[in-house]
């Protein structure tokens, strides 16, 4: 049992224990033969009886009793039924007080309760005796949930009852969490008095600060709190959040197919030799039922059905960002002439998030595709490829052409009344007191998040991003154990506050000027040196192409798989400890220059990205043995397997592997042969 | 705070082997396949699982097997789902698995998937994500994963998610280390860690760890250095395990050492 500290044994008790050993040792051989031998008589369940009260925990004495009661119930009148299933609740009582977490007694009593047999006073005497000695027992609160089941107990009445129970002692988690399954349900069926969830909520808050306020280290109304606030502010119905073309962009291709959006995006090598422009989709949620049918693409440039595929890093049909690409090498392009393609969402049922709920409102983007003359010849440094990332062949951009937008409109979650933001602006009063108290600062930290979402971003309310980025940072100094964590939600933080407008990302935005002096150039984002031990903001990042993320402390690249235009990324000096946080790239289809270089690869031997990734070890992949056993030949294959599964669908021309445990020659050796396209390994041409 | 005292560890795992009719070890006879499961791992990852009598740990496991495939926690108890997964992982281990008919097996655990996708832990009926999380890992070491319905076995875990994160025994069971564990690693095993709230769960497990360094496995309870397993482990399948502090659990840890 939990906290309870050791005593060496002394002599005479040795002696005891040892008695008590054989007494109990000869009981339980007695119990399997009788249960070997099928024999059931009165002895034999007395037997199993007294074996269950002093070991509770011998599971097949009470699959011996069950056999029992179904063979004398077989024999007998039903006069004695009623006795039979006493007796054997009266041995799970009994059970239960020797121990009152025993799997084995509750189940049969269970067992018992199913046929039939109890009354309901009777069990709620016992769960209420139970509460009392331990008002967290889970079996005890599991069979609660499963006596008011079985005996059609209101879920308004069970509500009561956590109120009461909390009003004993708030610091009963056992209880909060029960009030939040009950109050799921009302809400979710809108049963009478709780259609309204805002006056519910409301009501709620007030509740849970008994639990919060009266004493500040006690986490038992810690995530009671934030599900409020999350029921607050969340939408359920799966929206649309950005796009890449976004709405009103303008796509040029020039002559010779390369691809470029005035000012911004251009020449992107894949996307010429494949001809193929991706259409992103972003949703604020994982959805299903993306097709030609849910998402209708009008343009007088298409002839082919449109199949969307879901980003998602283990081939699973739901992803929050889906993708299809347009063949524009079947289409015959007039020079000069502008095509309107118009993307309608939700207009036909069957987009749905993994919580059953409907696409919000039918919406439509609309962009445009025109095809200009080539004015120079794209010299092979401009096709995606940069070769490197140092400063000085960077310039900064000081603005963006106005006819394209790279940031999506507002991205803030529409509401249909105001009682979410006054519900959200009266709790952080609660909250502003701060005191060097933990939980305080997290929360007000968390209700100044919620509250910026609910704001539309044309008004201009004060954001209070700066305030909750100084909140992060102190309470990585109040609270060390759990630093990490605070540093992580700092750094989504900060993007958010990065990527949020034009006017945000400019300073970041650099022009990438090749070694032999060109007209064209490209706009990289470079975001070093930014202490980011976490990425994100993905949404409002659809448009990069080129991406420099050195130089900081990122261990996962969770959810870069939406950035479909990615060609060239650097990830050099992080801490990326293994090739399967890499696996968001294998979804890159145009991704050819890749810099990992001076990271952990190889040096930790465990891996905590491993079922994150889409893997044989995850079911959720075939393996492509007979190759890789090719490829690997003499090399250890339990080194090398992972970098095999994220880089054999690569078609990376430049790859940057040095300063890695793992980089040794014969790993440079394997990995040339994985890539064939490869032109340039750590800086140097193959 | 010293160090990890290895070889004491093995001793006391060996005598506890040997010592059968101690008053532990009675209390815990119908328990004795988890109980090899745990000694015989430990001995793995220590680098001594040579100092056991393999033919003798096989031939034993084997005698605990039922005509329906299921094994029992010692000889002549009943099967069960959870004694029938710490064979295979003890045989596993060995790299035995040969000695098994591994459909049987299978079509033991196939027996146990209900109608709502949810694993009981035998013919009596008693359900709970544990032997969800068995069945599943069961199944992969067999390579017969297929065999079951996944996809209604993953719906029936979700169900049990709650507000927290985290994860009951059964829909609307209260979140605990030890379920989380189960439910984390069946989602892992086939592939849907996706349908985790890796960042409201992680925010939970990470706040198990209490001043002491120690992990607790739920909300106010006190902390036990095997929740440095449940926890930690959860933790690290959703790549969260830097939120807590490695030294501090390091220290606790070492300081639950009887020496």
């Amino acid at each position: 049992m939990h906290g309870r500290p050791r005593k060496p044994l002394k002599e005479e008790d040795e002696s005891v224990l040892s008695a008590k050993a054989e007494k109990l040792h000869s009981l339980q051989s007695q119990f399997l033969a009788n249960h070997q031998n099928r024999i059931y008589t009165k002895e034999a369940l007395d037997l199993s009886a007294k074996l269950l009260e002093i070991n509770p925990e011998c599971y097949t004495a009470w699959n011996y009793r069950k056999l029992a009661v179904q063979h004398n119930l077989s024999e007998s009148n039903s006069d004695s039924d009623a006795s039979l299933f006493d007796q054997e609740l009266k041995v799970v009582e009994n059970a239960l007080k020797k121990n009152f977490k025993s799997y084995g007694a509750w189940h049969h009593r269970k067992w018992v309760l199913s046929k039939g047999h109890s009354s309901i006073d009777n069990e709620l005497r016992l769960l209420n005796d139970f509460q009392k000695a331990d008002a967290r027992n889970f079996h005890a609160w599991n069979y609660r949930r499963f006596v008011t089941a079985l005996m059609k107990i209101s879920d308004e009445d069970e509500l009561k009852y956590t109120e009461k129970v909390i009003g004993v002692n708030f610091s009963n988690y056992s209880a909060w969490h029960n009030r939040s399954v009950l109050l799921s349900t009302l809400f979710k069926r809108k049963a009478e008095g709780f259609s309204h969830k805002e006056k519910v909520l409301q009501e709620e808050y007030k509740y849970v600060h008994s639990a919060i306020f009266t004493d500040s280290d006690d986490q038992s109304g810690w995530f009671y709190h934030l599900w409020l606030i999350d029921q607050t502010v969340k939408n359920d119905a799966p929206l649309l959040v950005s796009s890449w073309p976004s709405h009103g962009a303008n796509i040029t291709l020039n002559g010779n197919n390369s691809l470029h959006g005035s000012g911004l995006s251009l020449l992107n090598s894949t996307l010429s030799d494949t001809k193929t422009l991706p259409v992103i989709l972003c949703f604020n949620q994982a959805v299903e039922g993306v097709n030609s049918s849910t998402v209708v693409v009008k343009s007088e440039l298409l002839k082919e059905d449109l199949v969307w595929k879901p980003l998602s890093t283990n081939n699973s049909s739901t992803a929050q960002v889906w993708v299809v690409y347009l063949n524009m090498g079947n289409m015959k392009l007039q020079l000069s002439k502008t095509y309107s393609i118009e993307i309608n969402i939700g207009h036909s049922m069957g987009i749905l998030s993994s919580n059953g709920y409907h696409y919000g409102a039918p919406s439509q983007i609309t962009f445009e595709v025109c095809v200009q003359t080539a004015y120079t010849e794209p010299v092979d440094g401009q096709r995606g490829k940069l070769t490197s990332w140092k400063d000085n062949d960077f310039r900064k951009i000081d603005h963006f052409e106005e006819s394209n937008p790279a940031v999506s409109a507002d991205h803030h979650i529409p509401t249909t009344s105001n009682w979410c933001m006054e519900a959200i602006d009266e709790e952080i009063t609660n909250f502003q007191d701060l005191s060097d108290c933990k939980i305080r600062k997290l929360t007000l930290a968390r209700l100044l998040i919620a509250l910026d979402l609910l704001s539309p971003q044309h008004d201009k309310r004060k954001n209070h991003t700066e305030e909750v980025l100084k909140l992060y940072t102190e309470l990585m100094k109040l609270d060390p154990t759990h630093s990490l964590y605070y540093k992580d939600e700092h750094s989504l933080l900060l993007l958010q506050q990065i990527t949020s407008s034009r006017e945000s990302l400019i300073p970041y935005c650099h022009y990438y000027k090749d070694a032999s002096e060109t007209n064209t150039s490209y706009v990289c984002l470079r975001l070093q040196n930014l202490s980011l031990s976490r990425m994100g903001s993905f949404e409002n990042l659809l448009w990069v192409q080129m991406l420099d993320l050195s130089h900081n402390e990122l261990r996962s690249i969770e959810g870069l798989e939406a950035m479909q235009l990615l060609s060239c990324l650097n990830l050099s000096h992080n801490k990326f400890g293994s090739f399967t946080a890499l696996g968001p790239l294998r979804l890159l289809k145009s991704l050819k220059v890749l810099n990992i270089s001076c990271n952990e690869l190889g040096s930790h031997s465990i891996d905590t990205r491993r079922y994150l990734c889409s893997s044989p070890l995850a079911h959720s992949e075939v393996f492509a043995w007979d190759r890789f056993e090719i490829l690997c030949g003499s090399y250890s294959a339990t080194k090398f397997w992972e970098a095999f599964l994220i880089f054999e669908s690569l078609n990376l021309t430049d790859l940057n592997i040095a300063g890695n445990a793992v980089a040794d020659e014969n790993f440079a050796s394997f990995i040339v042969k994985v890539l064939p396209t490869l032109k340039l390994l750590n800086d140097e041409e193959l | 705070m010293g160090d990890l005292v290895a070889e004491k560890h093995v001793q006391y795992i060996l005598s506890v082997q040997k010592k059968k009719d101690s008053f532990e070890s009675v209390v815990m006879e119908h328990l004795r396949m988890n109980g090899a499961y745990w000694g015989l791992t430990t001995l793995h990852l220590l680098g001594k699982l040579d100092t056991v009598d393999v033919h003798e740990v096989v031939s034993w496991i084997m005698s605990c097997q039922h005509d329906e495939g299921g094994f029992g926690g010692n000889v002549g108890h009943d099967p069960h789902i959870l004694y029938t997964l710490s064979a295979v992982q003890v045989l596993a281990l060995f790299n035995k698995l040969d000695v098994i008919d591994a459909d049987k097996v299978t079509n033991y655990i196939v027996g146990l998937q209900n109608e709502d996708g949810s694993f009981s832990g035998d013919i009596w009926g008693e359900v709970d994500t544990r032997f969800s999380y068995i069945a599943i890992c069961c199944l992969s070491l067999l390579h017969r994963l297929d065999r079951i319905n996944v996809d209604k076995a993953v719906k029936y875990i979700i169900s049990c998610q709650n507000m927290d994160g985290g994860f009951g025994c059964t829909p609307g069971g209260e979140s605990h280390a030890g379920q989380i564990f189960c439910c984390v690693g069946a989602l892992a095993i086939a592939g849907s860690l996706d349908l985790v709230d890796k960042d409201l769960l992680g925010w939970w497990l990470c706040e198990r760890q209490v001043k002491s360094g120690g992990l607790n496995g739920r909300p106010e309870k006190l902390p036990d250095v095997c929740y440095s397993w449940w926890v930690l482990s959860s933790l690290i399948m959703i790549d969260r395990v830097h939120w807590i502090s490695k030294e501090k659990l390091i220290k606790f840890i070492l300081d639950c050492q009887v020496i």
